[in-house]
């Protein structure tokens, strides 16, 4: 790690402030102090957010949905009973989400702001193009864990968030806040796809600051589940992870949404996958369409064809599961 | 508006509270909490092993919480309370939670124990009566490769029955 100066914003408007070139900013900083170590991140100056108050724990406001301050740790939101109740696809997202030790430091703003897991990219040695580099390495190398949608693009990384799928398929939408004022933008649209032929992976612009997650009234009355393939039982990101979400009546799932983790750029939705069921009696045939829908521009590389079964097989469960529960 | 004024990057004074006592450190602000306990204050429980937050031998007690050491800056604990496995023994006499491993055999090479035995005190203050898969999730993040895990799920159960009996 090389030496920055370190200072603890007490306000939003204090670390946008502060958050000039050359700044990072850390809540938890279990994925900064990765990408420090290994010489992928060398900010000058660290601005340590969690010193800001009023950006922790989550409301409901009836009518108003649901709101989640960004520096909340996953696991306060985890181990929320309550939470559970109204928004019960977090608690599933967060059960395989790292170990505890993380979910007690890492929180919801920097879940959702991490940087990807691709080994070519956390090798500071290996120039790739999300680098600055002219290719990407995974396309012709050790490719088994990365992107089979968008594969013709620039760069193959999976988008690793669990909490990031499963808050899209309850059409979360996350506040911004910066200098030159506060957005509110689709959860969905703080991931840049690398076909806009953007090195950034996210959207936040210098100098901003995530500082809250809002479910909308709709989205909360979507029953939802998450399902995660992993390599080992516990403490891995995903190799495939789908959320599905649906208001569910008379065996028929409505406005439903899939979105699907590990398997492209950005967390995967197709909104032709989500027609082939909105409205229609639930069946496993429909739920298989909808799985095909959803992978139609899967192009796997040499060493991830297996993910595209896997990833049809958890859709086609959460599916079910969400018209059984 | 007032301005903050960042510290470092060269060495700053932080304390921080380890163990119950006052322990101030001089440290630039990309020190780690393990390199600041192991190396500023020579308590050399928490072990230094990936050092990248993947195999929980260096988990230490945050307010409370286990967090891992290697992926917390020192800076950032000034003013909160930081317990260490130095810290668990009181008058000579072990922990309820060290002599259960003791005498379970919950350890080999003993490398991964003293993370071990902070993640399971963690979850014994938290969760008095504990089922075996909530002794196996609370110290998932702390790796054996030893392979006793067995055996320190045995301890962690029986440190607890032992303390509600």
């Amino acid at each position: 790690m090389k030496p920055f100066a370190y200072v603890r914003a007490t306000s939003v408007a204090e670390a946008a402030r502060l958050l000039g070139a050359g700044s990072a900013a850390m809540a938890g900083g279990t994925d900064l102090l990765g990408l420090m170590k290994g010489g992928i991140a060398a900010p000058a100056r660290v601005v340590d957010l969690t010193g800001i108050d009023g950006l922790r724990g989550w409301s409901r406001e009836r009518g108003a949905g649901l709101r989640i301050g960004a520096l909340t740790p996953l696991v306060d939101l985890e181990t929320s009973d309550q939470l559970a109740r109204h928004l019960p696809i977090v608690r599933a997202a967060l059960a395989d989400t790292a170990t505890l030790q993380l979910r007690n430091a890492g929180t919801v703003g920097g879940n959702l702001l991490q940087r990807n897991r691709c080994w070519y990219f956390r090798d500071e040695a290996i120039p790739c193009w999300l680098k600055g580099g002219t290719r990407c390495f995974a396309s012709e190398g050790e490719n088994e864990h990365h992107a089979v949608i968008g594969t013709a693009r620039g760069c193959n990384r999976v988008a690793p968030s669990d909490l990031a799928p499963a808050l899209i398929a309850h059409d979360a939408r996350v506040t911004l806040v910066g200098a030159r004022g506060t957005r509110s933008i689709a959860l969905a649209d703080l991931y840049t796809d690398p076909a806009l032929h953007s090195r950034d992976e996210h959207t936040i612009k210098r100098g901003e600051i995530l500082t809250e997650v809002h479910v909308p009234e709709a989205g909360l009355q979507r029953r939802g589940t998450y399902l995660k393939a992993m390599e080992r039982k516990t403490w891995s990101f995903a190799v495939v992870s789908v959320a599905a979400a649906a208001r569910v009546r008379d065996g028929k799932l409505r406005n439903p949404r899939i979105v699907l983790g590990g398997v492209a750029p950005v967390p995967w939705r197709v909104e032709a996958a989500e027609a082939e069921i909105d409205g229609h009696p639930f069946s496993d045939e429909l739920a298989r369409r909808a799985a095909d829908a959803l992978l139609a521009d899967a192009a796997p590389l040499a060493k991830n064809g297996y993910k595209v079964p896997l990833a049809k097989e958890l859709v086609r469960r959460a599916l079910a599961a969400i018209a059984a529960a | 508006m007032p301005t903050v004024r960042p510290l470092g990057p060269g060495a700053v004074d932080v304390e921080v509270d380890v163990n119950g006592m006052r322990a101030p450190l001089h440290v630039p602000p990309h020190r780690t909490l393990l390199d600041a306990l192991r190396d500023d204050l020579g308590l050399q429980g928490a072990k230094k092993v990936c050092d990248e937050g993947t195999c929980g031998a260096c988990t230490v007690l945050v307010d409370g919480r286990p967090v891992y050491a290697c992926m917390t800056l020192a800076v950032t604990c000034a003013g909160r309370s930081v317990e260490t496995v130095e810290g668990l023994a009181r008058d000579g006499e072990l922990h309820p939670v060290q002599e259960a491993f003791v005498a379970h055999d919950a350890f080999q090479c003993g490398f991964c124990t003293p993370g071990q035995i902070m993640s399971v005190v963690a979850l014994l203050r938290a969760n008095a009566t504990p089922t075996a898969d909530d002794v196996m999730r609370a110290v998932s993040g702390n790796l054996c490769r030893c392979g006793a895990y067995p055996n320190i799920v045995e301890a962690a159960l029986a440190a607890a029955r032992k303390a509600t009996k």
